[in-house]
This record gives C-alpha cells, sequence and structure tokens, in this order.
C-alpha cells in the first residue's frame, strides 16, 4: 500500500505574522517557512504506518513553485521515500488542490491520502474532504488516532462533542488533528540522505484538471486590538470587578 | 431571487445553539428566504426548534435510519441534491460543519468561504487567517454559488419569535456504505467542553508540574469551567495534549477566560483573542499576557488561586 502525504510550505507557527502596512497582503519577505505543522503530523503517521509493516511507501506531495522543494526535501529527511512537486507559478485555492491530488491519486493508486486538517495559513480546512468528494471514498478528518487493519481503518475523531469513532473501507482520506502524534526530529544524516531520494516535478497544467473559479481577496488587515485593560491589586477588587461585570 | 439553505447542527433531540448563530450570521446577506434543512431519522423534535428560531422562513426535514449519526459521506449527496434551488449553502463553523460543507462545496464545484465573521454583502465576508492575526474581505464571484461555514463566535443566536413553515422530502440517495459510525465517547467526562465552555481556566508554564496544575482543576470546578493550558504547560507534559488552548490547539471564544501562570506567548494569544473578558494572574507584570487582558493581577500564582476559589466558593 501506498501513502500520499501533502506537504504546504507556510510561514513558521513561531513567526508573529503581520498584515503589510498598504493592505495588500501579509508580510513574508524573509520570514521562516516550514512544513505547514499537521501536514508534518500527517507525515509522522504515515510513517509510523510504513514502519509497522502496513505499507510499502511514502510519499510527499506538494503544489508550488521551486520553494517548496524546500519542505519536501524535509519530507525526505523525516522518512518519506520520495517526492513530488506538482509545480504551479501561484498559490492555489482548496478546490484546485483537491482536484490536484485527485489526479495524484489516478496516478499513484495510494489506500490511503493523508492531510494535515488544515494549513495555519489560510486556516481553510477543505482539501481534505473535498478530496474525498471528488474520489468519493471515506473521509476521516481531525483524526487523533489511526489503526489499520488490512483493508479498513478504525479512526478516532476529535469533534466538539469528544472523540468519535469511525470504521472506514480503504482507500481513503484522512486529516490530522494535533493531537496524532508529535512528529520526529531530523537527523543531520537524513538531510544528506534526503538529497539523493527522488523528487519528481510534474507541471500542473499535464494534470488535465478542470479550472476553478476562485475567491477573490479584496483586502488584508489586522485584527482589531484588545485594549483599555485595568490592573488590579487583591483578589477581593477582582472579584469584586468580576461581580460588576456580571462575569460571576 | 436568492434564498440560502442552512444545515441544522443537532443530536437527534436537541438543535445545537450553533444554528442559531447560522442564522444570524445568514441575515444580513440579504437573501428573499432562509431554510434550515433538518437530517434525522426522526426529525419533528428537531424542526420545532428550528421552527422558532426568528428569520426561518422554511424548515425542510429528510428523515432516513442512516442519519442517526450521519457521516459527511452521506449527506454531502443529499445537500447537492438540494442546493440548485439555492443561492447559498450555510453550515456552522462547528466540527460537524467543517467537516460536512466542503464535502458538498467539492461535488458543486466551488470553493468555500471558512469562518465568516462579519457579512458585507451577499457575496462579500470577513473571515480570519493566520489564526486571527489578520482578517481578509473575500468575495464570491458572481458565477459562483456562496457555500461558506459561520464562526459562531462571532454572531449571537437568533432569538426564538419565528415560526417557519416545516415540509417533508424524501432523502435522494444511498449510504456508501464505506464509512460506519462507531461511537462518540465525551472527552473524559470530566467538566464542560473546552471549545464551547463559556468559563475557561487556563495555566501555564508557572505552575512547575503536573501535581501543582491541581490548583487549577480545583479552581475550574468551582466555578465550572474548563480547564485549558498553554503550549509550553502541555509541552512540559503537565496537562494532556488536548487541553492546549492556542494556534495549533484550540481556539476559543468563552465569556471569561482566566490566564494562570502564561506569559502569553503569540501562539497562545491567538487562541483566545476572541474571548469576552481574559483575566491575567502573573507574577512578571512585564509579561504581554497583561497587553490584552481586561482585567490583570500581579502576584504569586500558588497563593492567589487558592483564595480566588474560596472567595468565589
Amino acid at each position: 500500500m501506498k501513502i500520499l502525504v501533502a506537504i504546504k510550505r507556510v510561514v513558521d507557527y513561531n513567526v508573529r505574522v503581520r498584515v503589510k502596512s498598504d493592505g495588500s497582503g501579509v508580510e513574508t519577505d524573509g520570514v521562516k517557512m516550514s512544513i505547514n505543522p499537521f501536514d508534518e503530523i500527517a507525515l509522522e503517521e504515515a510513517l509510523r504506518i510504513r514502519e509497522k509493516g502496513q505499507a510499502d511507501e511514502v510519499i510527499a506531495v506538494s503544489i508550488g513553485g521551486d520553494e517548496v522543494q524546500q519542505q519536501l526535501r524535509t519530507a525526505l529527511a523525516m522518512g518519506a521515500d520520495r517526492a513530488i512537486q506538482v509545480s504551479a507559478a501561484s498559490v492555489v485555492q482548496p478546490l484546485t488542490a483537491a482536484r490536484v491530488f485527485r489526479a495524484l491519486v489516478d496516478k499513484e493508486e495510494p489506500g490511503i491520502f493523508f492531510l494535515g486538517k488544515q494549513a495555519i495559513d489560510d486556516d481553510c480546512n477543505q482539501t481534505g474532504q473535498m478530496l474525498a468528494a471528488l474520489w468519493d471514498r471515506p473521509q476521516a478528518t481531525f483524526a487523533s488516532r489511526v489503526e489499520i487493519e488490512g483493508s479498513k481503518a478504525t479512526i478516532a475523531r476529535e469533534v466538539d462533542a469528544g472523540l468519535e469513532t469511525l470504521e472506514i473501507d480503504l482507500p481513503a482520506v484522512m486529516t490530522s488533528d494535533l493531537r496524532l502524534n508529535e512528529p520526529r526530529f531530523v537527523k543531520l544524516p537524513d538531510i544528506m540522505k534526503a538529497k539523493r531520494k527522488p523528487l519528481e516535478v510534474i507541471a500542473i497544467d499535464d494534470l488535465g484538471i478542470e479550472d476553478a473559479v476562485d475567491l477573490e481577496t479584496v483586502a488584508w488587515e489586522p485584527p482589531p486590538k484588545r485594549g483599555g485593560g485595568i490592573k488590579v491589586d487583591s483578589v477581593p477588587e477582582l472579584v469584586t470587578e468580576l461581580k460588576n461585570r456580571g462575569l460571576l | 431571487m436568492s434564498r440560502i439553505l442552512i444545515i441544522a447542527e443537532h443530536d437527534g433531540q436537541t438543535l445545537d445553539p450553533a444554528t442559531a448563530k447560522t442564522v444570524t450570521g445568514a441575515r444580513p446577506m440579504g437573501a428573499d428566504g432562509i431554510d434550515v434543512v433538518v437530517f434525522a431519522e426522526s426529525a419533528s423534535a428537531v424542526a420545532e426548534q428550528v421552527a422558532a428560531i426568528e428569520g426561518v422562513d422554511r424548515v425542510l426535514t429528510i428523515e432516513d435510519e442512516g442519519f442517526t449519526h450521519p457521516t459527511a459521506a452521506r449527506l454531502a449527496p443529499e445537500i447537492v441534491a438540494l442546493a440548485g434551488d439555492y443561492s447559498h449553502v450555510l453550515a456552522p463553523s462547528t466540527t460537524f460543519g467543517k467537516d460536512l460543507l466542503p464535502r458538498a462545496a467539492a461535488l458543486l464545484g466551488v470553493n468555500q468561504v471558512s469562518d465568516i465573521m462579519e457579512v458585507i454583502d451577499a457575496r462579500t465576508f470577513k473571515r480570519p487567517i493566520y489564526a486571527g492575526n489578520a482578517i481578509v474581505t473575500v468575495k464570491v464571484p458572481e458565477q459562483s454559488k456562496v457555500v461558506a461555514t459561520i464562526r459562531t463566535a462571532s454572531f449571537a443566536a437568533a432569538g426564538d419569535g419565528g415560526s417557519a413553515t416545516v415540509e417533508s422530502r424524501a432523502a435522494q440517495s444511498e449510504d456508501p456504505g464505506h464509512t460506519r459510525f462507531v461511537k462518540v465517547e465525551g472527552s473524559d467526562g470530566e467538566g464542560p467542553d473546552l471549545a464551547s465552555a463559556p468559563r475557561v481556566v487556563s495555566g501555564g508554564r508557572a505552575l512547575g508540574s503536573s501535581e501543582n496544575f491541581a490548583i487549577i482543576f480545583s479552581l475550574a470546578r468551582s466555578m465550572g469551567a474548563a480547564v485549558g493550558a498553554s503550549r509550553a504547560a502541555v509541552d512540559a507534559g503537565y496537562v494532556p495534549n488536548e487541553l492546549q488552548v492556542g494556534q495549533t490547539g484550540k481556539i476559543i471564544a468563552p465569556d471569561l477566560y482566566f490566564a494562570i501562570g502564561i506569559s502569553g506567548a503569540i501562539q497562545h494569544l491567538t487562541g483566545i483573542k476572541d474571548a469576552g473578558t481574559i483575566v491575567a494572574i502573573n507574577k512578571d507584570g512585564e509579561a504581554p499576557i497583561f497587553e490584552i487582558a481586561d482585567i490583570g493581577l500581579v502576584g504569586d500564582l500558588f497563593e492567589i488561586v487558592p483564595e480566588l476559589e474560596q472567595a468565589i466558593g
């Protein structure tokens, strides 16, 4: 069984993202870029499934310009067997990403397509579900536990009510939540080894996917600031203040 | 002619408050009508609650044995079957809506607008990106249906007083059979759910140990609050990951939030900026948490927390 893992290049989660002063976007010049943390968790899970002997090959896939090769090399250093860059001149929106991944499904015929539940840049939380729809296969989103048994998988999902368990038939789409695992650290020899692993580049136009109507972003702005806070000097003062505001 | 379809969220008996908040989000879109669809094994109890929501014109009920714990794979084709009559299809941005609606959007061939926090007009919306560190205004092109989730922390629930008509419809598709619900378990049973609790008490690295974290649990219990934690406290192993509040943990909007022994790293602040009132208790008066706190108290948390619990309890 093959596992495909989606890898998105995003601003590192430790960076304090700022809207440009002219409101034309967010500041990304000279900012540290990383693998989307949820994708990293998805990759870690795929590697663990392979290490248990339940998968033969883990393939990291990304969409974008040549800069995404940096994140694909990190994925290879973590342990992915090979990588595919679908080269695209601009950032793609979720429906296009899902159509690209759907085309890769035809090419690679994976048993699992693993994605992060959302990317921490656009926070859309759509691509996995869309891919499952276009593939007409099960989706197990927000996974916090994955158990594979033959052609089935049992997934615990983080839902608002607690933990939901689903049983699904493979092939299927899974998206990772934060609690699924803790990704491994990359060691230096693995970085050297990753340079020799195959990285295939496919032009997005060669996949023959339908053009999607994109949402248009017309403005960027910083979030409204909180302010006007007060300091109190003691617990009784704090309690009085909370009571005055009707909070206790 | 524009008409909005909202997917109701419920447990088979009780309508989730997220649905009435979604109705509030839908109203400024200025449509000619708002319909709410209830998928259930037996829909009448929920339909009655939906019909009472102010602003709802029509409730559609679709009953099927498979709708007791419906999966996204089961519901998405049903939504697509209904969508032809509508210019907008909306769901709350809960785990239910987040799981379901993109699946329907893909079948409809449109990009979804996730987490609408403000409605500018029928096709223009504000939504947060980068965990709320930036707000974008997005426009859905004219040729495209609007498929969107509503960020429930941004809208108050619509009131009662409505009297919508209820219409029964037939299911249009079969269960694909490849996705089977097994069970759902409450998150450890202790206290309210962190994601939706109106009060949350969070502890940070300054607690120093898993044992010391007991005072946070105790304070939370005394006021019926959920317990949260900073990433530092989770990484230090004081509490499990599921309690993490912040950019890569849970993003929450309680009415009252206590940040105790939390310095206020950006990952944490982005998870709480929509809270109603933020109370910060910290030894370091210069800690960044005080910049966004509504009420700050500088001091030793090990003295303050037990005193606070006693004063409240």
